[in-house]
């Protein structure tokens, strides 16, 4: 059948796997050669976790058309019931890889459930009520997780909130204490399980956008009366984006914990939410691939810029403009495009006529 | 012209429709936007495959009797039986898997999506795969999704369109946004469709052009029309029934000669356009 020729946006989703891929082995080759700083190498982990919340946000906000300022919630739903999960998991299981996976696994089940709760009331009404339920959201969670104690010992897991209650009986262990956050955790996380997330994420989402229900959320951001004119239902789309988003950042989430020993619920905190949503516009709304370098970019480059002390926040701040400029201004964007247009042209592919 | 019959009930459908209960019967249909009744009393019967007009000046409520029809508004008064079965309580989304599709007069297109995916998005409700067959791309998604790339273009054939499939929506001319509103329509497989205008803005070889395309598909499909539209030649070419609303109230329906030798038509609508 003619399905054989390859439209545009499989060689977009193709070029996109591959770089993600390039990255990969690049930096499992530079590391195997010892020619990354530990600095650097100890940032790979979050790049892959703040990559994978850059994407499914797009999804959110590129794809679907809804503004959610709340994602990191999401991301800290996830990461601590997988810090409970793996700390449990530990007791009764040898293999890291598999504990990991478990605890993303059960860290993306409760942020979807997260998702379902805040997206089921919300996303039936019209109008933009998302944005600020998503805000709420994310303090909300950042509360819970602040009054919350958990711990295990032979009795299993025990849970208390507000006050600490918990007595643990001998070899018992605290997960989760209350503003403390989780202490004492085994770094679990490797880069090799950021690249999977990122592939998983990315197979999902670009499947999920070029099928009959990817179409019917774009419909519904396009033109929300059209859409239900030919039988779409709002609610029903929106909140699909909206719970696959929310599980993958619960994974992102769990990822992003299971790489450091601490973790505190500030660290995902609105700040967090809001760095995200930078990502994405900055990136392009709808625009995998440019969230992946964007979420890279503006992961390292505050590291990286540590040298340069005092003025590390001025240099970064002069990124983001350049990169905004780079992204959104038409005549920048205009003469970026001339020039992809000239080196296309000087590899010979021809341009793509469009008759 | 088909000759127009009288039904036991009140309305009239073309003779060759007779035998079959009509696709559309509104009674007493009204709204009201805060005091202001846009919508009075309205009646109207619709034959199985009738080409219907709606006329009437401007403001006169035609657009909101479309989106009674289909429960953009849900109605103050009045029912609609779309083949016999009453719509009451039914949402948008209902009463397009029930049988209306339509176009509208300020074009909504996804207008970032192209041409075949605007009319995919149309198929929505007749392409069989679920979510999960479709991220895993099950062998149902690659039959589906082959069958409606064939089934789009197809319908995009009609107008003509095929050569435009890879083109983004709003980056067409306007006549050919507005054909494929009514390509979109078709997509959803209705029984009754609705066009809003369907002749704005296109130059008269266009809108001969369009004539025939409406018959065609009527023909093609085996649908009913109704149509609103201020280009009387349109209207009076190929309208079988015609209603005319003026001040939210029908004030006369009938043939197209009926209609244009009627004494209170032409005070209320058809006159003023001559002196314009
Ligand atoms: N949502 C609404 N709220 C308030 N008033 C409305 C609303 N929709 C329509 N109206 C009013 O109802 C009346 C009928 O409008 P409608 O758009 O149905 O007219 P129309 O016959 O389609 O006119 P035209 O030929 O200009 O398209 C107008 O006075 C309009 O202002
Ligand atoms: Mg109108």
């Amino acid at each position: 059948m003619k399905q054989a020729k390859m439209n545009r946006t499989t060689r977009s989703n193709l070029i996109t796997y591959l770089m993600v891929i390039a990255f990969f082995v690049i930096f499992q080759i530079l590391i195997a050669t010892g020619n990354v700083s530990s600095l650097l190498k100890g940032q790979l982990v979050p790049i892959c976790a703040y990559v994978v919340m850059a994407i499914s946000l797009n999804l959110v906000v590129g794809v679907s058309g809804e503004l959610s300022l709340g994602h990191a919630g999401f991301m800290s739903a996830g990461a601590f019931s997988g810090i409970v999960a793996a700390g449990y998991l530990q007791t009764m299981m040898e293999s890291e890889t598999l504990v990991l996976l478990i605890a993303m696994i059960i860290g993306g089940i409760v942020a979807a459930a997260a998702g379902v709760i805040v997206g089921v009331p919300i996303l039936r009404l019209s109008g933009d009520y998302l944005a600020i339920v998503t805000l709420a959201f994310g303090q909300i969670i950042k509360s819970i997780v602040e009054n919350l104690y958990v711990g295990y010992d032979a009795n299993g897991l025990q849970f208390s909130m507000v006050k600490n209650t918990l007595e643990l009986g001998e070899g018992g262990k605290m997960l989760i204490t209350g503003p403390m956050g989780a202490n004492g955790m085994a770094t679990i996380s490797t880069f090799t399980m950021g690249f999977v997330l990122i592939m998983v994420c990315l197979f999902v989402i670009f499947n999920l956008v070029n099928s009959k229900s990817g179409r019917a959320i774009m419909a519904l951001r396009d033109n929300k009366i059209a859409a239900q004119s030919v039988g779409i239902s709002s609610s029903k789309y929106k909140l699909l984006a909206f719970v696959v988003s929310a599980a993958m950042a619960g994974m992102a989430g769990v990822l992003f914990a299971l790489n450091f020993t601490t973790v505190v619920a500030s660290k995902f905190d609105f700040n967090t939410s809001i760095l995200i949503l930078v990502f994405v516009v900055l990136g392009g709304l709808g625009n995998m691939r440019g969230s992946i370098i964007a979420a890279a970019l503006l992961t390292v480059l505050p590291e990286l810029l540590r040298s340069f002390a005092d003025y590390r926040m001025l240099v970064y701040a002069i990124f983001l403009i350049l990169m905004m400029l780079a992204t959104n201004n038409p005549k920048l964007k205009g003469f970026l495009q001339s020039i992809s247009a000239k080196i296309k042209g000087a590899v010979g592919k021809g341009g793509e006529a469009n008759g | 012209m088909a000759k127009m019959v009288p039904l036991p009930s009140r309305g009239m459908v073309p003779e060759r429709d007779i035998g079959k209960a009509p696709i559309l019967e509104a009674t007493h249909l009204g709204i009201e936007f805060g005091g202001l009744k846009a919508v009075d009393d309205f009646d109207l019967t619709v034959g199985r495959t009738e080409i219907a007009g709606l006329i009437g000046p401007n403001g006169a409520g035609k657009t909101t009797v479309f989106n009674l029809l289909t429960k953009v508004y849900q109605p103050t008064s009045g029912t609609v039986l779309l083949d016999g079965k009453d719509t009451h309580g039914m949402s948008a989304i209902q009463v397009n898997k029930a049988g209306i599709a339509r176009t509208f007069q300020n074009i909504r297109l996804f207008n970032n999506l192209t041409v075949e995916d605007n009319v995919k998005i149309g198929m929505h409700n007749h392409i069989k795969y679920n979510t999960i067959s479709g991220i895993l791309r099950l062998p149902k998604y690659w039959i589906e999704e082959n069958r409606a790339h064939e089934k789009a273009l197809s319908l995009l054939e009609i107008f003509d369109m095929q050569h435009l499939a890879e083109h983004k929506a709003g980056s067409l001319p306007y006549g050919a946004q507005r054909r494929l509103e009514i390509v979109r329509a078709l997509a959803t497989e209705p029984k009754l469709l609705l066009l809003d205008e369907p002749a704005a803005g296109m130059n008269p070889s266009e809108t001969a052009e369009l004539m025939d395309n409406i018959r065609k598909i009527r023909d093609t499909f085996n649908i009913a029309i109704l149509l609103i539209e201020h280009d009387m030649r349109l209207v009076m070419g190929i309208c079988e029934g015609i209603a005319v609303l003026n001040y939210g109230k029908i004030i006369a329906k009938g043939s197209p000669e009926e209609i244009q030798n009627n004494q209170t038509v032409i005070e209320a609508y058809l006159g003023k356009k001559k002196e314009g």
